[in-house]
Order: structure tokens, then sequence, then C-alpha cells
């Protein structure tokens, strides 16, 4: 074999095109990381938004908790299920909620408008829905015109702060709490109490049921007794399942663009990976021709050129990574089109990402490099000692 | 009036730490029409000379005209464009670029005159003729044997009509044969096209064909008569 | 030019590298024209909208319904010509994986406030006649393979239900960033089913003159400031800016691809013409020795660097011209009338031009200030 010696001295020999080549792979390596870190953050934040151990209720045929709307008979037949846990209470687990969209202007660009998800809640639903904590100030006052807001819209939207007042629907709502959910969905939204949005909204509706299972395995049963109950027309969901199919769309949408965008960008820096190893080999066919004298054979050639390919393209792959890193914790948002409700995320660049933006720049180099090794392995001694 | 005219030339160079003489007040005439070798042991400024008369390279002190022009006071791109029509040079080696035909390259010093298409073409014709190679026109460099590459380089050398031929070791990489038809070429162009040609060469063979020998040794001239050049 | 020969035979040398480099400034260039067409159709059809129509939603939220009985006291106003009004139905067709946009809509004023619908005469009586119809966008035909005279069923989600339509029509427009993808039914039908008459889910006004639209919309809107039901009056144009807007940042996001993508595509020309460039010292100085002077080889090789970048543009801004509208892309409905637009050409072309300046310009400045005698000896 020959040594890797030989290769790295080669690479550090002529500088200039290798950290040329090497930052092509790099920039490819930083958008197809970049770009997975966005989808990866959009489903990871509507992942988190559910909890396997919850169930929610739509009427049946609704696609979006906006589109469906259930009666207070309803939640009241729907408390009294047998599936249903009960809290250390002895209350039901059952949260009925409210959920409209509110238009609010963006804080840094008031022409930017959003839909914000208002969610009506009662004092029930800071149990059932999952890992959701108050970070500030208090929970809003039964029959006061209070609302909590979470914490990913405060940096985004004006009045959003404990102690400001947020007007919509038109009235003024004094926010007394923040609060967050562990980076999910929820964090975009604002909550008040049922009985002040209703009469304000849609009157005596609610828009969904979210209840926590006495046995978590006994979903199907529960999805079953609940779809076919005669007092009601409802659909069951898991609430995890709920949250990620709402995400598929958009998700799919960005995981598509990533890939697109990566494989064009990639097929051009292979193409750049190709030209600097063709031309590496041109001006070192002497040497080429004095190895393979010495009884290297071709294959060990190949292997070699291969591996100095795959070597500029690890350093690239790893420039890659520290241009995609700083993204990790960035928060955008966008509108999530199944739901039509306004979404903050934060990129999400995780170790395996990395990982695969590494192995994908050594693929990039391997590819590029084939051939050009080939055409070297292949170099007759004669020639390449002329 | 010589038509190459070097007076009291000095020239030296600055290599690593060194300063290099090559030449400290070398003064030396070239007629028209001559054929003249320059021979010399290694470093004793053959090429160097070549290059100031080219107007490739500009004399520490001193002057060098040739046909009355000041090559050694004119700018670059002045230089560039006197070059393109009174001088032709043949170097040893790499002479023509092998992307090109012979017929391409031989047009090369034509492109930077006025002349038509059609009477560059003409042109590349005869003077691939007179060196024997018109049915070579459309040939690459690869496919010509070392001695044809020779001779394509003197046709390209000599196509744009030039005042002066200089020829740097032409015959060095050639073989026996090649190097006869070479040296053969150039003296019918002395001869019969009385073309004036400053070949500097260590070849005593080719010093043989040339009129006048002149021997250059660290930097100053010695003229030895052509009978004992040959060593 | 009579260099010509000479540019094409430098590049014709390592025939190999000169073709991967145009292709990769092809498709550099060709992924740089789709991102920035994303953005230029988003603007586009934040442009569109007639400028005599306005749009009153509830101020509350569009998730919200009108009274039908505004409609009355809007029309009654000075200045408006016309109205109608549409509700959001939000039907899916089969699995309900292609999403497209279906409301009810007063049908005789609704087509009246859209001429832009492009429908055949005979069609369009059908569809007035037929309480049960529907009227489709020419995509939908395709899309779903349906057929004018067919009974199509959307399943319901906000209202509840299977709802049976027939295909009476198919609507054209004529301005394609108005969307051909919609399918419109009665209001009639629609209020019938869900038992409640009288929600609209919003108005388009129509006005006499666009440069009233502003007094007009503050007109509707003072006028139901206080009820239970306020209104939101804006141009249509407002009205389609504010989905655009929906998106987010993606605009940002699709420009800073785009430059990373131009940057990486630079460094791989950059790294051609240099290796190119290196190659040819010789040859270089045998070319000033010609009598070739510095300012004509700067020249040729700027010229070399352009031949690749430009040609690389061309093929990759053509392909890009050529591709979308031959899939007749939409984006899936959220690029509607999508296309590279002629300005998106223009800044493609100066890139390559940016592209060719930045990496000629290191081997060209080379070639000129080569120093013929040093070259010469290392020819030697």
């Amino acid at each position: 074999m020959i040594p890797i010696v030989y290769n790295v001295r080669s690479v550090v020999q002529r500088p200039l095109s290798t950290a040329l080549t090497a930052l092509g792979v790099g920039l490819v390596v930083a958008v197809f990381i970049g770009m997975l870190a966005l989808a990866n953050g959009f489903s990871a934040a509507l992942a988190k938004t559910g909890s396997d151990r919850n169930v929610i209720i739509l009427r049946k045929g609704a696609d979006s908790e906006l589109s469906s709307g259930l009666g207070r008979d309803v939640a009241s037949m729907i408390s009294a299920d047998p599936h249903v846990a009960t809290g250390p209470d002895g209350h039901p687990l059952v949260s009925p909620e409210v959920y409209v969209l509110i238009p609010m202007a963006k804080s840094f660009d008031t022409t930017q408008m959003a839909n914000v998800v208002v969610r009506g809640v009662s004092d029930q639903a800071w149990q059932v829905r999952n890992n959701v904590t108050i970070t500030a100030g208090q929970k809003p006052t039964s029959g006061r015109a209070e609302v909590c807001v979470g914490s990913r819209l405060t940096q985004r939207f004006p009045h959003t702060k404990v102690g400001q007042t947020l007007r919509f629907a038109g009235r003024d709502w004094t926010v007394s709490c923040n609060f967050s959910a562990a980076g999910s969905a929820f964090e975009s939204e604002v909550w008040g109490e049922n009985e002040q949005f209703m009469p304000v909204f849609r009157g005596e509706v609610f828009q969904s049921i979210t209840f926590r299972l006495k046995d978590p395995a006994a979903f199907t049963e529960a999805q079953r007794a609940l779809q076919a109950d005669k007092r009601f027309t409802v659909d069951a969901h898991r609430e995890a399942e709920f949250y990620a199919q709402q995400s598929q769309l958009l998700g799919r949408i960005l995981s598509f663009l990533a890939v697109m965008i990566t494989g064009i960008m990639a097929v051009g820096a292979v193409f750049g990976a190709i030209n600097t190893m063709y031309a590496a080999i041109a001006s070192r066919a002497p040497e080429i021709g004095v190895l393979l004298t010495l009884g290297f054979k071709p294959g060990s050639v190949l292997l070699s050129f291969l591996a100095e390919s795959a070597f500029i393209a690890l350093i690239g792959g790893v420039l890659g990574c520290l241009f995609a890193l700083p993204l990790n914790g960035i928060v955008t948002s966008t509108t999530n089109w199944s739901s039509f409700s306004e979404i903050a995320f934060s990129f999400r660049v995780t170790p395996a990402l990395l990982l695969v933006g590494m192995i994908f720049a050594v693929v990039m180099g391997i590819v590029g490099g084939f051939f050009p090794a080939l055409r070297a392995a292949r170099l007759q001694v004669v020639k390449a000692l002329r | 009036m010589a038509l190459v005219e070097i007076r009291d030339v000095y020239k030296s160079f600055q290599r690593e730490e060194q300063r290099i003489e090559v030449f400290t007040g070398l003064t030396l005439d070239i007629d028209a029409g001559s054929f003249t070798a320059l021979m010399g042991p290694s470093g004793s400024g053959k090429s160097t000379l070549l290059n100031l008369i080219a107007g490739l390279d500009r004399p520490t002190k001193g002057t060098v005209r040739v046909a009355d022009a000041p090559v050694s006071e004119m700018s670059a791109s002045q230089l560039a464009a006197w070059r393109s029509r009174n001088i032709g040079f043949v170097f040893q080696s790499f002479n023509l670029l092998p992307v090109l035909t012979a017929a391409q390259n031989v047009e090369l010093p034509l492109l930077l005159t006025n002349l038509s298409g059609k009477d560059r073409a003409e042109r590349v014709k005869i003077a691939l003729d007179v060196v024997g190679l018109g049915d070579r026109a459309s040939h690459y460099p690869r496919q010509l044997s070392g001695g044809q590459e020779q001779r394509t380089a003197i046709a390209r050398a000599i196509v744009a009509d030039p005042t002066v031929m200089l020829l740097d070791e032409p015959t060095g990489q050639l073989d026996a044969k090649s190097s006869q038809e070479v040296l053969a070429l150039l003296q019918r162009l002395n001869t019969e096209f009385n073309k004036t040609i400053i070949i500097v060469t260590h070849d005593a063979h080719a010093a043989e064909r040339a009129k006048t020998t002149l021997h250059l040794e660290k930097g100053d001239l010695i003229e030895k008569p052509r009978m004992a050049a040959a060593r | 030019m009579k260099y010509l020969g000479l540019v094409l035979a430098n590049l014709g040398r390592h025939k190999l590298r000169s073709i991967l480099t145009i292709l990769s400034v092809a498709l550099a260039l060709f992924l740089f024209a789709s991102l920035r067409s994303v953005t230029t159709t988003l603007a586009a059809t934040a442009q569109l909208g007639g400028a005599r129509r306005l749009v009153t939603t509830n101020a509350t939220g569009i998730v919200f319904v009108l009274p039908l009985a505004y409609g009355n006291r809007i029309k009654a106003l000075p200045g408006v010509t016309g109205l109608s009004w549409a509700n959001w139905f939000g039907g899916r067709y089969g699995d309900g994986k292609s999403f497209f946009a279906n409301f009810a809509v007063d049908p005789e004023s609704y087509l009246k406030m859209y001429p832009e619908f492009i429908i055949p005469a005979d069609q369009r009586e059908a569809f007035l006649r037929d309480r049960t119809g529907a009227l489709i966008g020419k995509r939908l035909l395709r899309q779903f393979g349906w057929k004018v005279g067919q009974n199509v069923t959307l399943q319901g989600t906000i209202f509840p239900g299977d709802w049976t339509f027939t295909v009476d029509a198919v609507y054209t427009p004529s301005d394609p960033s108005l969307g051909d993808d919609a399918l419109v039914f009665h209001h009639e039908y629609f209020d019938e089913r869900i038992g409640r008459a009288g929600i609209a889910g919003w108005y388009i006004v129509e006005i006499d003159d666009p440069a009233h639209a502003p007094q007009i919309a503050k007109a509707i809107d003072d006028m139901f400031r206080n009820s239970s039901s306020p209104t939101k009056t804006g141009t249509e144009k407002e009205f389609q800016a504010s989905f655009a807007t929906m998106w987010g940042n993606v605009s940002f996001l699709m420009s800073t691809i785009g430059l990373a993508v131009v940057f990486a595509i630079l460094l791989v020309t950059a790294n051609a013409m240099m290796m190119s460039a290196r190659e040819r010292t010789g040859e270089i100085a045998v070319l000033k020795t010609v009598g070739f002077s510095d300012r004509l080889l700067f020249a040729l090789t700027m010229v070399e660097a352009g031949a690749l970048a430009l040609t690389g543009a061309a093929l990759g801004l053509g392909a890009a011209k050529l591709f979308y509208p031959a899939i007749n892309f939409n984006g899936a409905g959220f690029l509607p009338g999508f296309k590279v637009a002629t300005s998106t050409l223009v800044v493609g072309t100066l890139v390559a031009i940016g592209l060719m300046l930045a990496s000629g310009l290191v081997p060209a400045v080379r070639a000129a200030r080569l120093p013929v005698v040093q070259a010469l000896r290392k020819v030697e």
C-alpha cells in the first residue's frame, strides 16, 4: 500500500487548488446540513407537540383543529369515558379547547402578518398537554381578560411579555404569564380561558378535546369505542401522531427542497473535484511512473488517489460542518400550511446530521476522484516517465 | 552600420543572495545577412545575449540597437509590437502550442498584423513550403517528429519576414539526422533568402554551417578562427 | 475575431475540464434561477389583483365569517360598483393528499367580478343554472382526470359529510398568477346543506376608481367597526400580499442559498482556470516572445474565462426558463404562475459575467505580468 503520507504531502503542496476544491465541497455540505437542520427543526417542533399518552378528539372529517367543532355536551360525555385517566385531584384529565387563528403583525417588520394560534383552555390543559410550564408570571385568573403567551412568540411579536397588553378580537387582553413547552408548537401559541374566548369567537363550541389515556396501550380500543359511539360523530387520534401528521406537508416540502438543492450543488462540487484530481494526476505522472516502477501495484495507485480525493473532500466536509454549526438554535418561523398557523422553530443541527454531512463529503470525494484515480492506475510507465 | 549594434553593455542578475555579472562592457556588431554562431561554456551569457537582442531583457547599462531601433530603451508594449515584426525566435524545445496545428502555430505572429485571413493563409503556406512541411500543415505537434517540430518553429520564425532570426540551441534535443535537416534549412535561409541568423549552440556541426563563430567566455568575446572551433 | 481559433484551441485542450466547468456553471445558474424565481413568483402574486377590487374580511381573523346582511350595506356605499362573496369550504378529494382551494360563491356576481376567468359560454350557462354544479380550474382536469359533466365528491372537513357536485364548467385564467386550480360551487347549495344561511367568508367589492380604494375601504370598516363582526378591508393586492408574507423568511432563505451556490461554483470555475493557467506558463512565454503584448494576453485569458462562464450561463438559465413551463410547475399550488422572469435572466447573466471576471482575473494578471525571461529559463 502506498503510504498515505505521500498523498497528504502532495495535497499540502498545492494549497490553493486544494483549498478551492475543499471550500466548494464545504459549501455544499453546509447547505445540505443547513436545509436538513431546518426540516429537522420543524419536524422536531411538531413531534414534541404531542404525547403518546394523549388522545385528541376532533369532529369527524376535520383535518385540523381549525375545521373542527364539538359541543359542550360532547365534552361532558368524553369526560365520563372509562378510558380517560384521572388526575391527582380526582378530576378527569380532559382538556376541551377553543382554537382560532388571529392575525398579528411581527415585531421586526409590521407588514409581515402571521396567523397566530389562540387557544382557549381550562385548568386541566396545563396538566394534560405535554411539557407545558409557566416561565414567568401567573396563570390567567378565571373571569378576567387575561392570556398566557408562548415563549417563542415573545421575541417575534410586540406586546407579548408579562404585564403588556395584547389587542385582538376588539378587546384588550393583559398578558399574565409566559410559558414554554419543550420547543414544541405550543410555544407559538397564545392561551386563555375558554369561557373568555367563546363569546368573542365562535360561541359555545370547542374545536378539540384532548385527554390522557388511563392505559396508554389501550389507544386502539379507546379509538374504536369513541368513533363507534352513536351519541357523537368524532375522530380520535393519538396526539403525537396527529401533530406529526400536521407536519407532513411542510416537512416534506423542506426535505424535498433540501435534497434537490444539495443534489444539484453536489454534482457541481463533484465536477470540481474531478477537475482537481485530473490536473493533479497529470502533473504527477512521472511520480506515478516511479511508484509503478518500484513495484507498487496499479490497485494501490487507484486506492491511493481515491484516498487523496476523499481526503480533500473530508477537509471540505469539516469546513462545511463548521459553517453550518452556527445555524443551530437560530429561530425562524413560517406558516404550517396544514393548520394554517404560524409556527416558530429552530434549526436543529444534530451530531447525526453532522456525521451525514461528512459522509456525504467523502462520497463526493470518492465519486469525483474515481475516474482520475483509474487513469492514474492505468498509466503506462513508459509514457509516465517520458 | 551593422544590423545589430551592442555598445558597452553591462548585465547582472540577482540570484538568491548573489549578484552575478554576466556582461561587463560588451561591445559587438552583427552585420545584415550574416550567419553567426555563438558558442561558449554555460554561464557565459549566450542566451542572455539573445534575449537582449530580442528585447526580452534589458541591459543594466549600455545600449542595444537592432536595425536602428533603440531596443534597450523601448517600453514593454513597444517591444512586443516591435518583436512581432522584427524578430523570429526559435527555442530548444516547447516552441509549439500543442493545441494548435502546424499551420495555426505558424500563423501566430501574423495574428498580430492587419493582414486578412486570406493573406495570412497564403504566407503560412509559403513558410511551410520553404521548410519542407507543406504537407504537414494540419498536423498537431504530437504527430510531428522532433526535427519537424523545429522546422515548424523556424517557419513561424520567418513567416512575418523578420529582420533577424535568433535561435537558442535549436538542435539541442534532436538526433543527428534531424539536426542536419534543420541546419541545412538555416543555411539555405541565409544564402538563398539572405536572412540574418544568430544561433546559440554547443554543436560544432552547427558552428560549421555558420559563416562566423563568436566565442563567449565569462561575458567576454573571444574570436577564434573557424578551423580551430571544433573541439 | 481572428484570435478565436486560439481561444477555442485552448479551451479544447482539456475538453473534459472545459465541459465539466461549463456544466458546473450551468447547474449553479439553473439553481440560482429556480431559487430566485420562487421569490419573484411570490412577489408577483402579491402584485396581482384587479386594482379595482377590494377584499373585506372579518377583522378578528380570516377564520371568522361575516353576516350576509353586510352585503347590501356595502353595496350602497358611494364608489362601489359591484359586490360578491364567497365562503371557504376546505373540502378534500380522494385521499386528500393533493390540496386545492374550493369555496362556495354567489355565481352570477362572482363571475362578473372576475372577467379574468375565461369560460366557454355554454359551460358558463350550465354552471349558472345548475345548483349543484361546480366550476373548476383547468389544472384540476388534468390533476384528477375529471371530465366536464361528471360528478365529483368532496369530503367536507369544516362542514362534514360527502358533498357531490357536477363539473359543469372549466375556467382558464387570463392572468396565470391568479391560479388555475380552484373549485367553486353555488352558495345556495351550501346554505341549504349546512342549514344556516346568512354567512359570508369574505366579500369582494368592486369600486369605480382604484384611486378611491383607501377611502372606500375605510368607509366600509368604519361602518362595521363597533359591531360584533368588525371588518378589515384592503385591496385585493394587499390581501394576496399578506399570504405571500406568511411564508416568513423563505425569500431570505432562498437568497442565501442562491448566494452560497454561486460562490461554490465560483470556486470551481476559478480553480479550473488557475489549473489551466499554471500549465501554460511556457506557452505564454513563447507567445510573448513572438510579440503578443501583455495586454493582449490578459484579454485572451479573460475571454477564455468568459467563454466558459457565458456558455454555462446560457445553458443553465435557458434550461430553467424552458424546464418549468414544460412540466407546468406551480409548486403544488403554492406558486401559481411560476416562471423565470426576465429580471432573473438579467441578474443571472450578470452573475455569470461576475464569475468570469472573478475566475479569470488572477490567471489573466499572471499571464500579463509573466516575466518572459524567467519563464523561458523554466522552459529550457
